[in-house]
């Protein structure tokens, strides 16, 4: 029994160490031209191989044992070597272990015979027909006009034409503003120096026009236009919460500490920098935004709360052709 | 011209930018050692700081600043009643003091040692009746509300994950280095450019949650590998360029025929 | 057993004749060469990794509140899109090693795109009989673009909202039709209908693939039909092309680099951490972070966005074309607008209508070589001043400082770089021609030659 299991064994270790000698049918003519062996380069590609099927089965172990830290790294890493491992045994093949020939041979040329034959063929399939550009044109107008139909569909994944839309806010006048909680904001809870992000009661908070910056400007610093006057009861303000530049959130609201000597207020927008100025009606100090920001008039309510006096100063969100010419909208 | 040269100067030489500033403009009074905390206090404030911010705390102008004293502007905010809270926070980052007024304080060596830090603390703090020191708890805290909040108030300047940002006019400086108490300060203050969040805005708890964030925010789960600064494309498009691009070309150029 | 499967194959579809052709296929080899292979095997990669984030990406808002093993968003209220790739990254086994070589794969598919553009553009191998097959690469490119921005805002990160919310800024401000274009798209003002995920996710998984695949295969096809061009040789010639065959020379090569490039991008998928979504948080319109940056292949368009002055194009109270227009698709539009008409234009320019299947070397062409270095100046230029808030940042230098300067630099480098270049070319075959003169005159002092030898 053992004797057999040996024999088998060392049949084995001859089958796979044994070397072949190099060289098909010495009779016939060679496509690939021959080269001698390279013992070293297939030492090399071994110990490659070797090496890609450790990773490859680091990779299986990591990914079989549960809670491991770095597992991420650990999978990368044998996957990645292993991958490394077969790429570069093939290179030592291309480079030390086939021949690397040079070949040549002519470049394409056209094909002038043909071309004029299918010309040809094209031309002569058409000569019955007497009346040629009526025909094409009827043939324009069939298949242009079922392209139109065919593509009409389409329109219904958008209001394409409806663009007044854009212009629709959820405010109107008498509309609580709440804080991020929901809740009614009073107007003696806005301080200066703070500010605060507001939304109205019971809408949609993921829309363009909902969001609000809310803050207190000392009247004194309020130089808003003149047909604004009554929109910001004790000095506060509310604007669009939305650049007017490329649509992110104006998440941003810079406030002197020692006003002498450092920049006035401002609302900033993170993406590009556009910065508005609070105490004018929301224009622009610097950045990209080509337009003011749309101001909301407020009142303060009977319990001290404040709410929409009307809808925005124009639309909000970003522009587009016309935009000055819309007014907001309530939804 | 001058933004230019400073540009190529700083892109050059960020370390020289990073430098931090000597020890100058410290006057430290000959006081004996059992000088009672708010005395050395008030000589400490009389030597340091009166210049800018004027007898016990009145402020100066910048009309009325004196001058002849080199590139200083003598100018600053009154400081009767910001309280112990103010003083904490503006000394124990090294924010004050402060060469120029019209410069955006920034996060320094602090000059003072700690028991003379104590002392100013307590003698601003003596000037009206202004809050003291706060006393965050980030262990009460909940980070997943902690993200919230930031998110919708501090990310718009300090970057989602705490990073720093930028604002025409000031840096939103990174947090990495801000101590829980620092960051429940300046959520009240609202240091230099920053605006400032009463109760009403963020009650005590939701500032806790606030601190656990920026606390976790300082040292995040990674589990993608190497963190790369946590500011998202920039340094990604550096690793595709310069890591995988030219790795890549490498690869290229060891299989390709070089060039002669 | 080779000639076994040969023979099953030829039987059935005779195609031996074309075999043994197409093994005997010459590669003209050149390292530079090997650079839109890698762009092909990202995207294979890019394919591969994809289908499998499809198996557990959701791509709805639909909102959920998440309960998952990353605690610091236990209780956060998100998106099912969003909630779904968190999942993929903290709790499906190696979704975040997968995650991540998608996205590093994207990345660099982008790098090497342009690598081989610039190879192509600055050794002339666009010219006839492989212009068709230039057209169809840079098309490839654009729809990558887009397939990239597709891909992170599908995520509904913070990041993600904030790059849609742009996209929108800038298909609005589109003359004409901007509004109805991009309620076409978004189904509703922003941040859109419902249904707008689904119609992202179609694009980005199916459409923009089997588009960018279908032009791939002909890109390829082209290449084949009109073979590779070369550089001058010995025996390379306009006529003749000199090469290692594809079989048994070149396969194993291509072999070794498609893992190569798997391996470079595993290894950074594994090791780099690239989009952290879940330190970013759910998107809100409301919510905005500092330091937003789109991707890096987009990144010369926010540098526009920021760079332009605060200009809305307006007459009387009527806005004609709002501010993004410029910097997001006017630019963008000249860029590319180069990029497709310049092999026309400078045939016009030169009256060389012939077919090239030599490559200049760049100096030998001096003003297209001036042309492409100062168009890429000018788009590095913009780039650049895409990231002068985290220069700000990181080095204190002001923002408005820097933007004033890249306003300036934008339009003086690429002249500079337009003039100093062509006078290197020139300087270059001047240097060579002197030396040609000078190795003649030496051979001619050495008389008589000791043997002839071979020049180059």
């Amino acid at each position: 029994m053992i004797g057999r299991l040996k024999d088998l064994l060392v049949a084995l270790a001859v089958l796979l160490l044994g070397r072949r000698r190099p060289g098909g049918d010495p009779e016939a003519e060679r496509i690939v031209p021959p080269g001698s062996p390279d013992r070293r380069a297939e030492a090399w590609v071994l110990a490659l191989f070797g090496l890609a099927t450790a990773g490859s089965i680091a990779f299986l172990v990591v990914y079989a044992l549960d809670p491991l830290a770095h597992r991420t790294q650990l999978l990368g890493v044998a996957l990645g070597v292993a991958l490394a491992a077969l790429g570069a045994a093939c290179l030592v093949i291309a480079t030390r272990l086939v021949v690397t020939e040079e070949l040549e041979e002519p470049y394409p040329a056209e094909h002038v015979g043909d071309q004029d034959a299918v010309a040809q063929l094209v031309a002569e399939s058409g000569d019955r027909i007497t009346r040629r550009r009526l025909l094409t044109l009827g043939g324009a107008a069939a298949g242009g006009t079922l392209g139109l139909a065919l593509l009409a569909p389409a329109l219904a994944v958008g209001p394409v034409f409806d663009t007044d839309e854009l212009a629709k806010t959820p405010w109107r006048r008498g509309r609580a503003l709440v804080d991020e909680a929901g809740r009614r904001i009073a107007a003696d809870a806005i301080e200066e120096e703070a500010f605060y992000t507001a939304f109205p009661e019971g809408a949609d908070r993921e829309t363009v026009g909902a969001p609000l910056v809310v803050v207190r400007l000392s009247p004194d610093a309020l130089h808003l236009p003149p047909e604004r006057r009554g929109w910001a009861p004790e000095g506060i303000v509310a604007y669009s919460k939305i650049c007017t530049h490329a649509g992110c959130a104006i998440a941003l609201y810079r406030k002197p500490t020692f006003p002498a000597v450092e920049p006035r207020p401002a609302f900033v927008c993170p993406c590009h920098y556009s910065t508005f100025d609070p105490a004018t009606g929301g224009t622009v100090l610097f950045g990209p935004a080509g337009r003011a920001l749309p101001q909301l008039p407020l009142l303060v309510d009977r319990s001290g709360n404040l709410r929409a006096a009307g809808n925005f100063s124009g639309p909000v969100g970003p522009s587009w052709w016309g935009v000055r010419s819309r007014k907001a909208r309530g939804a | 011209m001058r933004a230019l040269l400073a540009t190529l100067l700083a892109l050059a030489l960020p370390a020289l930018a990073a430098a931090e500033p000597p020890r100058v403009g410290i006057v430290t009074p000959n006081a004996p050692p059992g000088t009672p905390l708010r005395e050395l206090g008030y000589q400490l404030y009389a030597g340091n700081c009166a210049e800018c911010h004027g007898t016990a705390g009145a402020g100066v102008a910048p009309s009325q600043s004196a001058n002849g004293t080199g590139d200083i502007h003598a100018a600053g905010p009154p400081l009767r009643g910001v309280g112990a809270r103010a003083a904490d926070f503006y000394l124990r980052t090294g924010y004050m003091p402060l060469a120029r007024a019209d410069v955006q304080p920034r996060r320094s060596r602090v000059l003072f040692t700690p028991r003379e830090v104590d002392a100013l603390v307590a003698y601003v703090g003596s000037l009206g009746h202004g809050p003291p020191v706060p006393r965050p708890h980030p262990e009460r805290g909940d980070v997943a509300a902690g993200l919230s909040l930031f998110t919708d108030h501090c990310a718009g300047c300090h970057q989602v994950a705490a990073r720093g940002g930028y604002l025409p006019g000031a840096v939103a400086p990174p947090l990495d280095e801000a101590t829980p108490t620092q960051v429940a300060e300046a959520v009240r203050i609202g240091p230099y450019l920053m605006p400032l969040f009463s109760t009403r805005a963020i009650s005590d708890r939701q500032l806790d949650s606030i601190v656990a964030y920026v606390e976790y925010a300082k040292r995040p789960q990674d589990p993608g590998g190497l963190a790369i600064g946590r500011i998202g494309p920039v340094p990604e498009g550096l690793i595709a360029w310069f890591v995988g691009g030219a790795a890549l070309v490498g690869c290229c150029v060891m299989i390709g025929k070089k060039a002669r | 057993m080779i000639r076994g499967i040969v023979r099953y194959l030829d039987e059935r579809s005779g195609s031996a004749p074309l075999l043994r052709k197409g093994l005997r296929y010459v590669f003209p080899d050149h390292w530079s060469f090997l650079l839109g292979e890698v762009a092909l095997y990202c995207f294979v990669i890019l394919v591969a990794t994809g289908v499998y984030l499809t198996l557990f990406f959701d791509p709805s808002t639909a909102p959920t509140v998440y309960h998952g093993s990353y605690a610091p968003l236990r209780g956060v209220e998100m998106t099912q899109a969003y909630r779904s790739v968190v999942d993929i990254s903290f709790s499906v086994k190696a979704g975040l090693l997968i995650r991540q070589t998608h996205h590093w794969a994207a990345d660099v598919f982008v790098v090497s795109i342009v690598l081989h553009l610039l190879r192509v553009f600055f050794t002339g191998a666009y010219r006839k009989p492989r212009d068709l097959t230039y057209l169809i690469g840079v098309t490839m490119l654009v729809l990558a673009l887009l397939e990239g921005y597709l891909g992170y805002s599908l995520v509904d990160d913070l990041l993600s909202g904030m790059g849609l919310a742009i996209g929108y800024g800038v298909a609005l401000s589109i003359p004409v039709v901007g509004a109805n274009l991009a309620l076409l798209i978004w189904g509703a003002p922003f941040p859109g209908g419902a249904e707008f995920w689904s119609r992202m996710y179609i694009v980005h998984v199916l459409v923009l693939p089997v588009l960018i695949g279908t032009l791939l295969a002909a890109h390829l096809l082209l290449v084949a039909a009109r073979h590779h061009t070369q550089f001058r040789g010995p025996r390379a010639s306009e006529r003749r092309v000199v090469g290692i065959p594809a079989f048994p020379g070149q396969a194993p090569r291509s072999l070794a680099l498609a893992l190569f490039v798997a391996a470079v991008l595993v290894f950074l998928g594994g090791l780099v951490q690239i989009n952290p979504i879940w330190l970013w948080g759910p998107y809100h319109v409301a919510s905005a972070t500092n330091g937003a940056q789109p991707d890096w292949y987009l990144g010369w368009l926010i540098g526009a966005l920021r760079l332009m002055p605060a200009w809305d194009f307006t007459i009387g109270s009527h806005t004609l074309v709002p501010n993004p227009f410029w910097g997001g698709v006017l630019f963008p539009g000249v860029v590319f607008g180069f990029l497709y008409l310049w092999p026309w234009l400078e045939r016009r320019v030169t009256g060389q209508h012939g077919w090239f299947n030599l490559l200049d070397r760049p100096r030998d062409r001096p003003w297209r070589t001036a042309i492409g270095a100062a168009m890429v100046s000018w788009v590095l230029i913009v780039f650049l001043a895409g990231s002068a808030d985290r220069v700000a940042v990181t080095f204190g230098v002001g923002y408005a400082d820097q933007i004033w300067v890249y306003r300036v630099l934008v339009w003086v480098v690429p002249v500079v770089v337009l003039v100093v270049t062509r006078r290197i070319c020139g300087e270059l075959i001047a240097g060579e021609r002197v030396e040609a003169v000078r190795r003649r005159a030496e051979a001619e002092a050495a008389a008589p030659p000791p043997r002839s030898t071979i020049a180059d």
